[in-house]
């Protein structure tokens, strides 16, 4: 029987769609076989994260109303053995699909399937509750913004009213110049704030919107900072003890020299 | 050179008010008392304390809050009174 995970945030905006993708992406590098659920009905985007939009046929409504059967709504990434995506429906409405069938649903995915990675809507509404319902997990994604914490907060307070407790903390965009100078919260202050277990904290790279535009994770890079720094924290799920990432050493100070010498 | 910076501005990093302000938040977004039924609390405790001691009305501070619970760290909201007494009435 797989695990089934649940990313989410309460707000907007924070990463949760890109987590998601590196993390299953990342997983399957592993060896595990792994399968990412889109439950944004109506703004579907992990695929385009993911770079699977040209593929899709069938997607989550599809496989909940039985229109197709579940193995023709998994789409493979031909990229990365072990690797699928459950797409969510972009043209119906969030109600298209009830909890009970999103526990179903994940129900079977966990008979085939290691890892179930499952993205989740912005907000605290009915595409938020399914997104939930069938979780074994859930990980929350911030940043060290005001807005973000207090969201996380919020959630971390419904999951544990649905039996969701202990979820897992990432925090997302960390700019490392500017903790430095105080003017942004820094891990410590965050986790002191919302007292739940740290899973990993992703640093601001300019990587991840590059690798976006081309629909490909950045955890598949080799040398980008936030790609390390997801591969620790599938490390970290697959059970295994990984030190945490100096975000300040990705690059030396004679390394940036060179390079400021050469990019003339 | 930075004046504002120089004259002691800096002392007062962004981020600690930040921490500051989203503190005070979420201490309300955490409970689900109301604002009025918080008041009703008050009164009670005042008017039940009272029956026994002076208190200093200036210094009172009475509010929801969020700590880590001693037995196993759990956090959980807590209703903190900090009612200082000014004389402790005699025992009849």
């Amino acid at each position: 029987m797989g695990k089934a995970i649940v990313i989410t945030s309460g707000k907007g905006g924070v990463g949760k769609t890109t987590t998601t993708a590196n993390i299953g992406t990342g997983l399957a590098m592993l060896g595990y076989k792994t399968v990412v659920v889109d439950t944004d009905i109506g703004l579907r985007n992990l695929d385009v994260v993911m770079g699977l939009e040209n593929r899709i046929v069938y997607d989550i409504v599809d496989v909940v109303e039985k229109t197709c059967r579940l193995k023709q709504g998994l789409i493979r990434d031909k990229r990365h053995e072990g690797l699928y995506l459950l797409a969510a429906a972009q043209t119906k409405d969030k109600t298209a699909v009830k909890p009970e069938q999103m526990v179903e649903l994940i129900d079977e995915l966990k008979k085939e399937f290691e890892y179930i990675i499952i993205d989740s809507p912005a907000g605290i509404e009915q595409g938020f509750q399914n997104s939930i319902a069938g979780a074994d997990e859930a990980y929350i994604v911030t940043t060290p913004e005001i807005s973000a914490v207090r969201d996380a907060d919020r959630v971390i307070g419904l999951l544990e009213a649905k039996g969701l407790s202990n979820p897992k903390l990432i925090i997302n965009r960390i700019r490392q110049d500017m903790v430095k100078k105080g003017d942004m919260m820094n891990v410590d202050d965050i986790i002191d704030i919302l007292a739940i277990e740290l899973l990993g904290v992703i640093p601001d790279d300019e990587a991840i919107v590059i690798s976006t535009n081309k629909g490909e994770p950045v955890v598949t890079e080799e040398n980008p900072l936030s790609a390390k720094a997801f591969r620790n924290i599938c490390r970290r799920i697959t059970g295994e003890k990984v030190e945490w990432l100096n975000l300040e050493n990705g690059e030396s100070k004679f390394s940036k020299l060179i390079k400021l010498l050469f990019s003339k | 050179m930075d004046l504002f910076k120089f004259f002691g501005r800096s002392n007062e990093k962004s981020k600690n008010l930040a921490k500051e302000r989203l503190k005070l938040v979420l201490i309300h977004d955490r409970s689900d008392l109301s604002p009025k039924f918080l008041e009703m609390i008050k009164g009670d405790m005042i008017r039940v304390v009272k029956e026994y001691a002076e208190i200093d009305h200036e210094g009172l501070d009475i509010r929801l809050t969020r700590m880590k619970r001693e037995s196993d760290g759990v956090p959980i909201s807590a209703l903190v009174a900090n009612i200082p007494i000014t004389k402790v009435k005699s025992h009849k």
